[in-house]
């Protein structure tokens, strides 16, 4: 007969002193840590689990064990079974995939839970994510790189000697840059390199959900808090707690929650949505925007205060045309790495391909450069790449002699219209390139494209079919 | 109106992982009626791939899963197929909540899991 789970957390009670202790003590682990009955159904999960799988622990509670770790052991070889013929703890390797779709690497281990008289009553387990140590492999002997950033310029080796000191400090960290410079890639890079690498790291984007939504992702809700609330929920401070919250386009934050965020930085107390009890949350805040935020702050749209507690350390990415010579360096690092993805022998690129790369202005950055070596790479079939293999709208371009100049970060109101006498160029071809950059950095919306060129979108519909730019 | 739907199965239970499935439900479900008519295939071997297939060469308009990695949820909705993921409970519960027009991702239906295997 099953036991009570008053009774089987009586045994851990009587060594720790009371449950709620043990459940401390395990949300303090930065491991994720499941305790199982001996049924294999789940009894309590800490914090870095529920930030690993994306299942709470109240809802994970009384069922099966695989059914939310889902890793490939449970249905291949479940590890309990090993623990039979074992006298020591079993570890095995597999894979987990999250309820954000992310198929994981991770470490098991396995014990049993013995009572006074030696008899099993249940399992602790652990699960340690092995990304990081798979990535670390691949990175460990590679120069001109930290983590997965790479670059030789000196713009780019001032970034990489401060990356360490920033990471190490434990300080709030706001990463400027344009769009496609590999903020993403530093804000990860800065936890992993800091003491809290053990931790989890908590991506929000900022500017994905509406308001009310976003509240209740970020800082958590509580149970009857609105209509769909059947449940607590952590929030995304919770799942970090001991780790990092990356808070992207954290310049579109909405006022109310920016007041929110700044209770945090105050006094790092978290209310969820719907409490009037806080919790105390151990979390480093990242950020990043691709906005002008000193701008912002003056229009009244971005809370001065909040940007000083935010600016603690700034981290501004240069844009690809400022990197001098990390061009060509990222041109081979990706034609490489996409090569051997797609099992194809690439040499390189061929003169005239490379003189049309090294020419192109790259306002998407280092994400218009990848995407356009995997488009190059998936193309050719083999040798090199030449001018054939590349988008089209690269040679369209090549005959451009301008250089784009671009503020850091603009805002989404206008872009500006510069004189097409100083370019050389006629005004074709620079109405062409306006709405190819516009529908680039509207990220191919073409309502925002057409806002940012002050036009309307009927207009822009009418240029784009004139320029035979397609949809 | 009639819809399609595709389980992944374990035991009697909605399988954990869809790339390690070996085995399907597929139903035809009437919004008036209710279950129409339901059979199961034994896949020869566990492939995301082969499954992805399958949902197609069926015509699943709706698959119902338990964790999917994201290539193959974003492959599935960009072929016009309705993914429902991260399910855990019996295929009957789940059959019922769906026609019920009450299931939603990350639904957790406790009633009888893992009543099909140990």
């Amino acid at each position: 007969m099953e036991r009570s789970g008053y009774k089987k957390n009586r045994e851990a009670g009587r060594i720790f002193g009371s449950t709620g202790i043990l459940r401390s003590l395990l949300d303090a682990v930065p491991l994720s840590i499941v305790v199982l009955d001996r049924h294999r159904r789940i009894r309590f999960m800490n914090r870095a689990c529920e930030a690993l799988t994306g299942f709470s622990s109240q809802e994970a509670c009384g069922v099966p064990c695989c059914y939310i770790l889902r890793t490939r052991a449970c249905f291949q070889d479940c590890p309990i079974s090993k623990l039979d013929q074992a006298a020591e703890p079993v570890s095995v390797e597999s894979d987990l995939i999250n309820k954000e779709r992310q198929l994981i690497p991770v470490r098991i281990t396995l014990a049993p839970i013995e009572d006074m008289d030696g008899k099993v009553t249940g399992f602790i387990e652990s699960v340690e994510d092995m990304r990081f140590l798979r990535k670390l492999d691949g990175t460990m002997n590679r120069g001109f790189s930290f983590g997965q950033i790479v670059g030789r310029s000196p713009q780019m080796e001032k970034i990489f000697q401060m990356l360490p000191f920033v990471a190490q400090s434990d300080s709030s960290v706001l990463i400027t840059g344009e769009t496609g410079t590999g903020k993403d890639l530093v804000a990860e890079a800065i936890h992993q390199a800091s003491s809290r690498t053990k931790g989890p790291f908590v991506k929000v984007n900022c500017g994905a959900l509406p308001e009310t939504l976003l509240e209740s992702e970020i800082f958590g809700h509580k149970k009857g808090a609105f209509t769909g609330a059947l449940e607590d929920k952590p929030g995304r401070f919770r799942l970090a707690h001991n780790g990092s919250l990356y808070l992207t386009e954290i310049g579109d934050l909405p006022f109310p929650l920016q007041s929110k965020l700044l209770t945090f930085l105050d006094d790092r107390v978290v209310y969820p949505l719907g409490s009037t009890s806080g919790f105390q949350a151990n979390v480093r805040i990242i950020t990043a925007t691709h906005r002008n935020l000193e701008e912002m702050v003056k229009k009244g749209r971005f809370r001065e205060d909040l940007f000083f507690r935010l600016n603690v350390v700034r981290l501004h990415l240069p844009s690809l045309r400022e990197r001098e010579g990390d061009v060509r360096l990222l041109l081979d690092h990706f034609l490489n790495t996409f090569a051997t993805q797609l099992n194809k022998d690439i040499g390189g690129f061929t003169a005239k391909a490379l003189e049309v790369l090294l020419s192109y202005s790259y306002p998407g950055n280092v994400r218009e450069l990848r995407n356009i070596v995997e488009y190059a790479a998936t193309i050719c079939e083999g040798g090199k790449i030449d001018p054939g293999h590349l988008p089209t709208y690269l040679l369209e371009e090549r005959e451009s002699t301008q250089e784009r100049e671009e503020t850091q970060m603009e805002p989404l109101e206008r872009l500006e219209v510069r004189d097409p006498q100083e370019a050389g160029q006629t005004w074709e071809a620079m109405e062409r390139k306006m709405i190819l950059e516009a529908l680039m950095r509207a990220r191919g919306k073409r309502g925002k494209a057409a806002g940012l060129l002050g036009w309307g979108r009927s207009t822009l519909w009418r240029k784009m079919k004139q320029h035979g730019i397609e949809p | 109106m009639r819809k399609k739907l595709l389980i992944p199965l374990n035991g009697n239970d909605v399988a954990p992982r869809f790339d390690l499935a070996t085995e399907v439900l597929i139903a035809s479900v009437d919004e008036e009626t209710g279950l129409v008519e339901d059979k199961t295939i034994v896949l020869p071997h566990a492939s995301p791939e082969d499954l992805c297939h399958l949902i197609l060469t069926e015509r699943a308009d709706v698959v119902i899963c338990g964790g999917v990695e994201e290539e193959y949820y974003q492959y599935l909705r960009w072929k016009k197929v309705e993914v429902i993921d991260s399910v855990i409970g019996s295929h009957r519960l789940v059959l019922k909540r769906f026609m019920e027009k009450e299931l939603r991702p990350g639904d957790i239906l406790r009633e009888g899991i893992g009543g099909g295997r140990e």
